[in-house]
């Protein structure tokens, strides 16, 4: 098997007493859509910012393309970003520029282009998530949720980046905007031929983007493969999250 | 054994929070020296800073000065030495009143705002965005709002010194009855420019004072809504008391023997 763009081997990260991953394993190959999925507060984000070098992880090995990307300084965290683009769960839109120095954000601040050459592209890239050009000078707080994901979607991949990050893309819209994300996203994916990696919990969401689905459960990876035998897993754990159900191993925790 | 307990928690913290701020603070000056700036965001920030503070830092300058005219008459009639009067208003306003008042005012407007809206970015996850964007937030941020605030607030304050001046020279000519030519030849005889040096080498502190605890508390804030206005407050609060903990320092340094 060639080597995986990214490799999570023995991560683990707590804060305070409260220990959040206790061992993450995880490859996602090139050009792969890998969806982690796992109940609220079980660690999904962290492992998402770990691999983003938002956060510092306690111990193990996080590898982009082979090389180990924790402790490293921030000038050379920068180098491995340009290749990452991320789309937060709020959108996390800059709302002091507009829309369209948003989406060209990436190629500004790296200094890939002018100004004139970046808005070309930011309206390009708009237009391949459906926003219309004229938005191109609107403020973020404007928008509806819905566009805003769009915008955030946009300027993730503004720079072409090999790899993306899918924070809950769909959590908070309405079900059919949440399938315009998911084809948006399966269609950027092929499109830019870029590797994946999402979190969410909402199966319908993981189904239709992943090429793999992971489970995270009790801070590790406890079950991974394809959409389909998930739905049939003899784990119980994920048995019981892909079918959404109270009874089972997973016990809501009403008070840590 | 318990309020031992609390006192140590409560001590750790403070040490914890101090450590932090330092830390924050050795970083966001490196910073200033270190390539790329960001022209755009630091005009942006000093127009904030200085032009739109003018009416309040005026306001509170003008009326300063007129009080300080009005309150030493008072005092000075008794000893008949009212041609002090143009003398305490001139030192007082540009060794202590217009910086530290001024300093005040701005710690209330752009401190409150840099922490309310870097708090804002910090929780709606825009800090991790610029991070993801290759931007370093400090640089990005910070370094803008602190070379703003030192550029900006001597000018500012500049500006205080002479609407302060002219403010007692109101009262003192068309209430006290005051020859304007003599009040204002007092005031010229008895200025000397360490008195306005000084104070606008206290506004440039102050101006970092200010700019750093907006940044820093909006920078460290969390949880939502209630955590951006723990940061806003903190952010007025602690500028406040440093400034006047500053200023004396300051005064020290400058005048003191």
């Amino acid at each position: 098997m060639a080597e995986p763009k990214i490799q999570l081997r023995g991560v683990t990260k707590a804060f305070g007493s409260k220990k959040v991953l206790t061992g993450v394993d995880l490859d996602v190959a090139k050009g792969e859509s890998v969806v982690i999925i796992g109940g609220s507060g079980t660690g999904k984000s962290v492992t998402l910012k770990c691999i983003l070098g938002l956060l510092r992880p306690d111990a193990g090995s996080i590898k982009i393309d082979g090389r180990e990307v924790t402790g490293l300084s921030t000038s050379e965290r920068d180098q491995v970003n340009r290749q990452v683009g991320m789309l937060f769960q709020g959108g996390a839109l800059f709302d002091s520029l507009p829309v369209w120095e948003n989406v060209a954000f990436g190629l500004l601040s790296r200094k890939q282009c002018g100004r004139d050459e970046a808005r070309e592209i930011a309206l390009k890239k708009l237009a391949l998530v459906g926003l219309k050009p004229h938005l191109a000078d609107a403020w973020p707080s404007d928008l509806s949720i819905g566009m805003q994901k769009r915008v955030g979607l946009a300027r993730a991949i503004a720079t072409d980046p090999e790899i993306i990050f899918f924070d809950e893309p769909t959590t908070g819209l309405d079900p059919i905007m949440a399938d315009m994300i998911n084809e948006l996203i399966v269609h950027v994916n092929r499109e830019v031929g870029a590797t994946a990696l999402s979190i969410s919990h909402d199966m319908e969401s993981a189904r239709k983007i992943g090429d793999r689905i992971a489970m995270l459960y009790q801070g590790k990876i406890v079950w991974a493969g394809d959409p389909d035998s998930a739905e049939a897993a003899a784990n119980p754990v994920v048995d019981q999250f892909v079918h959404g159900r109270v009874d089972g191993p997973i016990k809501m925790q009403v008070r840590a | 054994m318990k309020l031992l307990q609390a006192i140590g928690r409560v001590f750790l913290a403070f040490l914890g929070a101090a450590g932090r701020l330092i830390m924050f603070a050795i970083t966001a000056v490196t910073h200033c020296f270190l390539p790329p700036y960001y022209p755009r965001i630091m005009i942006r920030q000093m127009i904030e800073i200085g032009y739109f503070s003018l009416p309040v830092v005026g306001l509170t300058a003008i009326f300063a000065g007129m009080v300080l005219a009005l309150q030493s008459y008072t005092g000075f009639a008794r000893f008949s030495a009212e041609g002090a009067i143009a003398n305490v208003v001139v030192l007082s306003v540009t060794r202590e009143l217009a910086p530290v008042l001024g300093g005040l005012m701005i710690a209330g407007r752009v401190g409150a705002s840099m922490a309310a809206e870097i708090g804002t970015m910090r929780v709606t996850e825009q800090i991790d965005a610029l991070t993801t964007l290759s931007t370093n937030a400090i640089k990005y941020l910070v370094v803008p709002r602190i070379i703003a605030g030192v550029v900006m607030l001597p000018i500012l304050i500049f500006v205080a010194d002479i609407i302060g001046v002219f403010g007692g020279f109101l009262v003192a000519v068309y209430k006290l009855g005051f020859n304007p030519a003599i009040y204002l030849q007092n005031t010229w005889d008895f200025l000397e420019p360490l008195d306005v040096i000084s104070g606008l080498v206290k506004a440039s502190v102050f101006g970092f004072l200010v700019a750093l605890m907006g940044c820093y508390h909006g920078y460290y804030s969390k949880g939502g809504a209630q955590g951006v206005g723990a940061a806003t407050t903190n952010s007025v609060v602690s500028a406040s008391i440093l400034i006047l903990c500053f200023n004396y320092i300051l005064t020290e340094a400058f005048f003191g023997l």
